[in-house]
């Protein structure tokens, strides 16, 4: 390796750069999100000061339609013979104030209060002596949900106002220099030409707006209301600020389990992520090596388990590796005493990561033998050339080559492995328990203890608790690799 | 290193061979570890012990079961509720391809192709929703599907509409593989249908779909197969309603049983061959799609 005007060392300087540069912005990166935090707060907050004045300076230079229309919606449309337009504009405003009406307001005040009548007991007097009476309380979760509801049609509302005002304001200034107002059918036909993003936009983010963005909202105000097991949602529960933040982070009986779940998430994740990936690509190298014959089938007896739904293969292992499963049969009657590996946390953790590995290697294999496949061989030609011998070959072009392009899998893959409950759940259910308290086990990751707490428990402030948490941890591991990562960076550069 | 190559022939040869044949060793018994499970699943469904047609394998001392029946699948298709379970399964399936593959689409589409205010934003909403563990929304999904009548004690076809819906509502944020793959499309095509006069629309309609085979495949194969393999969203949503059960739910139940009655074992060895059986050669068909939706995002990204 002389030569420094050959194809492969500039590939090679290429390749080293661009990784050495990928973990020199890793830092920077972070830093950077912090130190523009100020900076995007004051251009936030100047756009809204923007907004108002221009709100203001509207309404002092628009004509009688755009100012009508800031109190009757659709009146800027009317008045330049919009009536469809203009008749969907004042139904928006009609259907608002009834809901506000009949049932916004209330349900605003229900987020504050989330009920005002608490569950509560009373001996009735007149059906005899000791006799109990239940009188539920208000039901707080139909509150909050209600609550959440109503915030988000007022905001929408609020941006239907704004649009209703701009529309006039175009309108206007429209008639001004004598062009026409867009008429209905132009409208509806724009939608499908210059504004058919909007349409597939709207179509595609309604499910997204109401199957994980209000439900996320509601979840995020869960954790700091003290829904739990001693507070359910018909006997009311109320906002408690940051306190179950700090019953899991502080020291007690909760943050001793959370810790301990916390760094054996991070470990799995880690094992998960990096074993997986390395021996993967260690079987794609095996199997793509040359002379190697029935490339084809080899790879099919591994893509198989990619293929089978992962319970019925995750089950199937926790079968087979189970006290009387096959495994402990042929053990047993090979004069090994019968144990119960998932009753020990070490082994149960062990098999855990196995069981993983039998799942995941075959994808990262697969994903391995299409990029050896795609790596230029003039770079090997030129190697050769240079006197290079296998080995150091492999170690400047093939592994730096599948190393950059599986980058962005590898952290895709970590953040999964973060939130990976199937494994677990299906596998140990997050068992052996006992030498932790509140339902988790010794293989319990964060999320699949968010499951038991919410399930077979009903501690719900604390499993959102524990999403949030896992949120900020994800972030800031993505936060760190994705930002200025060449995805997000040179989007342009592909088209 | 340079003494390798002054070796004689021979001994060159002699080397690639031994190496050679440490590799088919090691893949040899590789594969046997990845084959062997799923060899040992299907001779569990076809297993019994001697003269009695109902008596699991599960949990007797021999490795192998000693005789074969196809009684499993027999009581499997008649005495339970598996058939059931199966279409359900089918049906949120091919719901979910169909719905999940447009909304995932047409994000791409719009995200690779046009330029507007908000872009960035909504693109930064879908990252940081997608940090969020998937699980910790589904109590208030269920709240939701409650209060609108289609959780809690209800028929079960108003149940299978709820899983669909949870299934593909989301379906957009999962954009980004596709966008990848509409980002190679060269822009030059459009623009010139877009001076022949042609609408955004048809460019999407008549352009880009037609193009976008291999991943409109791979979407499709990907929102089909997942309602197969999940089983956290829908135990939690149809809790113990077994009529609206997918087969993820009903077998793991079968399988948490057979702790105590083996027989449910042999009968989830027979439920979960049927099962793998059409998705793995489903996969096995439509594989090169897979791996070029997984590279060609990744080769791109």
């Amino acid at each position: 390796m002389t030569g420094s005007s050959n194809k492969a060392s500039r590939f090679f300087a290429n390749v080293g750069n661009k990784i050495a540069g990928w973990f020199r912005n890793f830092g920077r990166s972070f830093v950077g999100f912090f130190r523009k935090i100020p900076t995007n707060l004051k251009k936030f907050g100047r756009k809204i000061a923007d907004g108002f004045v221009r709100f203001g300076r509207n309404f002092a230079e628009g004509d009688a339609g755009v100012r009508c229309s800031y109190f009757i919606m659709g009146s800027g449309a009317f008045a330049h013979g919009q009536i469809v337009k203009g008749l969907g504009y004042l139904a928006i405003e009609l259907l608002f104030i009834l809901y506000m009406a009949f049932n916004g307001v209330g349900s605003l005040a229900g987020l504050v209060t989330l009920g005002t009548n608490f569950t509560y007991t009373y001996y009735d007097v007149d059906l005899g002596t000791g006799i109990e009476v239940n009188v539920p309380g208000d039901n707080s979760m139909l509150f909050l949900l209600y609550g959440v509801v109503a915030v988000i049609v007022v905001f929408a509302f609020i941006a239907v106002y704004l649009l209703n005002i701009r529309s006039a304001v175009a309108n206007y200034k429209d008639s001004v220099i004598g062009v026409k107002p867009s008429t209905f059918r132009q409208d509806m036909q724009s939608l499908f030409d210059k504004k058919f993003y909007i349409l597939l936009l709207v179509v595609a983010f309604a499910g997204v707006v109401i199957f994980t963005i209000l439900p996320l909202i509601f979840m995020i105000l869960i954790a700091f209301t003290n829904y739990d097991s001693a507070h359910p949602e018909t006997s009311g529960f109320t906002w408690v600020g940051f306190e179950n933040f700090i019953k899991l982070l502080g020291s007690n009986d909760l943050s001793s389990t959370f810790f301990p779940v916390l760094g054996w998430t991070i470990v799995w994740a880690i094992c998960a992520t990096f074993l997986n990936y390395f021996l993967g690509v260690g079987l794609a190298l095996l199997i793509n090596s040359k002379g190697i014959k029935g490339k084809k089938i080899w790879r099919l007896c591994f893509v198989l388990t990619i293929a089978i739904p992962q319970f019925v293969s995750l089950l199937l292992m926790r079968s087979m590796l189970s006290e009387f499963g096959p495994i402990m049969n042929l053990l047993v009657q090979l004069g090994f005493p019968r144990t119960n590996w998932f009753e020990t946390a070490s082994s149960a953790r062990l098999i855990v990561i196995s069981v993983n590995l039998w799942i995941g290697i075959p994808y990262s294999m697969l994903i391995t033998s299409g990029i050896l496949m795609n790596i230029p061989q003039d770079l090997y030609e030129s190697a050769r050339i240079d006197g290079a011998g296998k080995f150091k070959m492999f170690r400047k072009i093939t592994l730096p080559y599948i190393l950059f392009v599986t980058g962005p899998y590898l952290i895709t893959q970590f953040i999964g492995n973060i939130n990976n409950f199937n494994v677990i759940y299906l596998l140990t259910g997050g068992g052996p328990f006992g030498e932790l308290s509140q339902g988790a086990g010794s293989t319990s990751l964060l999320v699949t203890w968010l499951y038991s707490l919410t399930n077979d428990t009903g501690n719900y402030n604390l499993a959102s608790t524990i999403g949030i948490l896992t949120f900020i941890i994800c972030s800031i591991v993505s936060l760190i690799t994705y930002r200025r990562s060449s995805s997000t960076k040179n989007e342009e550069d592909f088209q | 290193m340079d003494y390798d190559f002054k070796k004689t022939n021979g001994g060159m040869k002699r080397r690639k061979a031994i190496s050679k044949s440490a590799i088919y060793t090691i893949l040899t018994i590789l594969s046997i570890c990845w084959i062997l499970p799923l060899i040992w699943l299907i001779l569990q469904s076809f297993g019994m012990e001697p003269d009695a047609p109902y008596q699991s394998t599960y949990g007797s001392p021999d490795i192998l079961p000693s005789h074969y029946t196809v009684n499993w699948y027999v009581k499997l298709f008649t005495e339970t509720e598996f058939p059931t379970w199966y279409l359900n399964t089918l049906i949120i399936s091919l719901a979910c391809m169909v719905l999940s593959t447009f909304f995932t689409l047409s994000m791409a589409y719009v995200m690779s192709r046009f330029r507007f205010k908000s872009r960035k934003t909504i693109q930064n909403i879908g990252l940081i929703l997608g940090m969020f563990p998937g699980f910790m929304s589904m109590v208030a999904i269920y709240y939701i599907f409650k209060g609108i009548g289609l959780a809690g004690n209800v028929e079960n076809w108003k149940q299978i509409l709820a899983l669909i819906m949870v299934y593909s509502g989301s379906a957009a944020l999962g954009y980004y593989v596709s966008k990848g793959f509409f980002d190679t499309v060269s822009k030059s095509l459009d623009e010139a249908a877009r001076i022949d006069g042609a609408t955004n629309s048809q460019v999407f309609r008549k352009i880009m779909l037609p193009l976008s085979k291999p991943i409109i495949v791979y979407t499709a194969l990907m929102s089909f197969t997942a309602p197969w393999g999940d089983f956290i969203f829908a135990s939690f949503i149809l809790k113990e309603n077994s009529g609206a059960y997918t087969v993820a739910v009903g077998l793991y139940r079968w399988i948490a049983m057979a702790e105590i009655p083996a027989q449910w074992y042999n009968l989830f060895a027979a439920g979960a061959v049927c099962v793998a059986v059409p998705i793995t050669i489903l996969f096995l068909l439509l594989q090169r799609y897979f791996v070029e939706g997984i590279t060609g995002g990744a080769v791109k990204g």
